[in-house]
């Protein structure tokens, strides 16, 4: 589980978080959702610590990030996988290099071990015999969801995805939500997805953060989200003539 | 650069030498940066160096009128220049522009596309793993060019002589085998030491921090070879100033 408390950030005088706090469960979907500008993906920064927070903690299941030494923050990171929103693949290396960098890092399997490793998150993001390939011969979807393979590839406690459907169109869209949620429910990580994807939001949100001008504005769970009366989140998620007509049937 | 950045500099310089994750695969990037900064780059060096020399002595032999200067000193100060000189300052200007700005590229490109944050995630030193080889090969790989520089620009001195008929191959010979002093070769490779850790650490600072998109890239990249080639020519005059 991870809960953030009162975290605040602001950069050259602009305060773009103000005071969040949540808790996020293990094996659920979690979502941070909110317009351009929000302050969701400097959130997700923050709780990664690519960002430090002015003010507040980040807590991995009780152990308080923001205070962390570089050292203990290592240990920290290699229970973390992240997808980032343009899959930040390293260019120099094939999807198989890419996938085992983590591995070979951190770990002394030997290469077979390792290799067996790599082609069992491949299939798991069916993506079997794509090995050799670089990143500039994949699509979109290809890099998201080798992107997704590199961020399990050590059996990661905690999964963050960044827009993971941004540029992608509808169908793939499906595909890498159903993928997030099915890793998360099978290997029970505590999964953050930071978007502002509608279907994602309806599919698989089963907690809801929603953030307006750096402000957390509600939160619960995809069912409840079309029975809210606040004005900023109905203005967000049924923004669309699809969604106002849809809200009746949610 | 001004002192906020100076900082930031030496910041990055901390992470830089911290203890590496895995030697084995920092050794694997130090041996492709090598083969990058050194094999890569000898040819260029080999070109610019012989016709460096080449060029030395025809203006050497033209500025020598007079009957009482023997042609023998034509050998020796193409020797001397360009062992103090030629061969490490511009040699390390050409590899501050051919490899400063691949460098900086390579990492700002990194840091626009979220490689960098990437590596931070997944709790690798990414100063480290990136700059560190690149460190290390320019360290030793910018002295061995620049013996390498040496002997072509000498050697092309020979050939420039004998070709155009401004010094014979005896008397050069003869010139740059007269009165040497072996100091002069490590004042020569100090400079070539302090030159590779400029090459390689002043780009690398520009690509680590750059923000927004492609052209910061290529704006970052251009100032990389701008402050290298300042700051070569400025230690240049202090290594020398100390040393000679």
């Amino acid at each position: 589980m991870i809960e953030i408390k009162d975290i605040y950030k602001s950069f050259s005088g602009n305060e773009v978080l103000k005071g969040i706090s949540g808790k996020f469960e293990e094996g659920v979907t979690n979502l941070i959702i909110g317009g351009s500008g929000s302050g969701k993906t400097t959130l997700l920064k923050c709780m990664v610590g690519l960002h430090q927070p002015d003010s507040g903690s980040v807590l991995y299941d009780g152990r308080d990030f923001t205070p962390m030494s570089y050292e203990e923050r290592i240990e920290v990171r290699k229970e973390i996988g992240m997808l980032f929103q343009g899959s930040a693949l390293f260019d120099s290396m094939t999807v198989e290099e890419n996938i085992m960098f983590p591995l070979n890092m951190f770990t002394e399997q030997t290469r077979k071990e390792k290799l067996e490793r790599v082609n069992f998150c491949l299939e798991r993001v069916n993506l079997e015999g794509k090995n050799k390939l670089y990143p500039a011969e994949l699509s979109g979807g290809m890099k998201k969801r080798v992107g997704i393979a590199r961020a399990i590839a050590m059996n990661p406690k905690y999964l963050f995805c960044d827009e993971p459907n941004s540029g992608l169109d509808p169908k793939t869209s499906i595909v890498i939500d159903e993928l997030i949620k099915e890793i998360t429910e099978e290997y029970k990580t505590t999964t953050i997805v930071v978007t502002h994807d509608m279907n994602s939001v309806m599919g698989i949100g089963d907690y809801i953060l929603f953030l307006h001008e750096g402000k957390k504005f509600w939160e619960g769970s995809n069912k409840e989200i079309a029975h809210t009366d606040i004005q900023e989140l109905n203005d967000f998620v049924f923004a669309s003539r699809f969604m106002k007509a849809a809200k009746d049937k949610f | 650069m001004n002192f906020t950045n100076f900082g930031r500099y030496i910041l990055l310089l901390k992470s830089v030498f911290r203890k590496p994750e895995k030697f084995k695969i920092y050794f694997k990037e130090i041996a492709k940066q090598m083969d990058y900064v050194g094999v890569g780059s000898l040819g260029l060096i080999a070109i610019i160096s012989t016709f460096i020399g080449a060029v030395m002595t025809l203006q050497i032999a033209f500025q020598l009128v007079s009957d009482f200067i023997p042609k023998t000193i034509i050998g020796s100060v193409n020797r001397d220049s360009s062992i103090l000189e030629l061969s490490p300052t511009i040699s390390a200007i050409v590899l501050a522009g051919k490899i400063g700005s691949a460098i900086s590229s390579e990492i700002g490109t990194m840091r626009v596309t979220e490689q960098i944050d990437a590596l931070e995630i997944m709790g690798i030193n990414a100063p480290g793993y990136l700059i560190l080889p690149k460190v290390i090969s320019g360290i030793t790989m910018v002295p061995l060019l620049v013996i390498i520089s040496m002997f072509l620009s000498i050697s092309g001195g020979y050939i420039g002589g004998a070709l155009s008929g401004a010094v014979t191959p005896a008397e050069y010979m003869q010139g740059i085998t007269t009165d040497f002093n072996p100091y002069t070769i490590t004042v020569a490779l100090v400079k070539a030491f302090v030159f590779g850790f400029i090459i390689t650490t002043v780009p690398a600072y520009e690509g680590f921090y750059v923000k927004g998109g492609a052209l910061e890239v290529s704006q970052a990249s251009t100032r990389a070879v701008v402050i290298s080639c300042i700051s070569i020519l400025a230690c240049d005059y202090i290594v020398t100033q100390l040393l000679l």
